[in-house]
């Protein structure tokens, strides 16, 4: 005969956690040890998941590259001390904000590139140049970057952007003026190019 | 390794009941907090094959042991107010009066039930965080759930698992 006391989850468990949870990403962050936090943030472009080292801004993923794979890579590259924690997402989500409300047309934010190295931390480097509204074509890009023959990487890097919105792949496109690819799907890329047209 | 906040999602749960068996409850918290902190800050370095659970209530076991001897050094003149007992039969309002029932028993007792029954350790990891043998740890649980079945009766239920 099995005899235990009957320790059920009582119904304002949920409540609390998530309370010491909050406070935990706090108490982590004043200690030194949040090297990434993150939070998730509705778009027009779908849900978005932000995440921040103590640096900057260092990854911005679209709902269909799937956020808990983000994570994990996140995890692996970086450090897997990783904590939802929104307060230092706090600036990036507002000017997210601002730019799909019309009323920002470039972002102010401390990036951490860490993400990606060589040519394509370069590319993502230069992209901002190009500004709200414009496009540029990826030979361009290539020729901005100082490597007119480097279409295809140019094109690798664009694809690769780990900070998407922020860092403006959506303004790169093909030669013959379709869009091309896009992290968040081609229907993303055109509700951004949309929205900077009007 | 996976993201400590999937470590959180999944075991934070467990842990905070842990500590509510072990600690009042605005100690359990802290002793929840301080728990996850360390655990945070030694997760890098954890074995891809360890055990996270019983690594978190090892973990766990030693923070309510500090807050437990804090108290002692500085003993608080007001005792936590005692909830009132419910007269609605709502499902979870007794837990309160289980939470008390189980803190009342012997330290050990107390915290072989909590690991055993609540954490669900098998005894052999118990009886490494207790520092006692596996035997101990066993006879420790079962005595605790005999004092209990005295002092609250209705907390105990048959069939359950073992």
């Amino acid at each position: 005969m099995n005899v235990s006391p009957d320790f059920a989850a009582s119904p304002s468990d949920a409540d609390t956690l998530e309370r010491l949870r909050l406070r935990l990403g706090q108490a982590a962050d004043a200690e030194g040890l949040l090297d990434v936090a993150y939070t998730t943030v509705d778009s027009p472009v779908g849900a978005l998941l932000l995440a921040a080292t103590p640096k900057g801004l260092v990854r911005v993923a679209f709902d269909v590259e799937d956020h808990d794979r983000v994570l994990e890579t996140l995890s692996k590259r970086i450090s897997p001390r990783v904590l939802r924690a929104p307060k230092r997402l706090d600036a990036a989500a507002r000017e997210l904000d601002e730019y799909f409300a019309g009323q920002r047309q470039a972002f102010d934010l401390p990036l951490d590139l860490s993400l990606s190295r060589g040519f394509r931390q370069l590319v993502q480097r230069h992209l901002p140049d190009i500004g709200y509204g414009q496009t540029r074509t990826y030979g361009q890009v290539a020729a901005l970057v100082g490597n007119p023959k480097a279409v295809r990487a140019v094109g690798t890097a664009c694809a690769t952007n780990p900070l998407p919105l922020v860092v403006p792949c959506h303004r790169v496109l093909r030669s013959d003026g379709t869009p091309g690819g896009y992290a968040g799907g081609p229907e993303a890329k055109l509700t951004l190019l949309n929205l900077e047209a009007a | 390794m996976q993201p400590f906040e999937k470590v959180v999602e999944q075991h934070g749960g467990t842990v905070l009941r842990v500590c509510r068996v072990l600690l009042r409850r605005h100690d359990a918290e802290d002793a929840w907090s301080e728990t996850f902190l360390a655990a945070l800050r030694a997760y890098p370095d954890l074995p891809e094959t360890a055990n996270v659970e019983a690594w978190l209530v090892t973990i766990a076991h030693r923070k309510a042991i500090d807050v437990l001897r804090a108290r002692k050094r500085q003993p608080t003149p007001v005792e936590e107010v005692p909830e009132a007992p419910t007269a609605l039969g709502l499902p979870g309002a007794a837990d309160g009066d289980l939470w008390q029932a189980v803190r009342a028993l012997p330290e050990k007792q107390r915290q072989a039930v909590a690991y055993h029954y609540v954490a669900g350790l098998p005894y052999a990891e118990i009886a490494e965080i207790l520092g006692v043998t596996t035997d101990a740890a066993r006879r420790a649980a079962a005595d605790g759930i005999r004092n209990l079945r005295k002092s609250y009766p209705g907390a105990i239920r048959e069939g359950a698992p073992s």
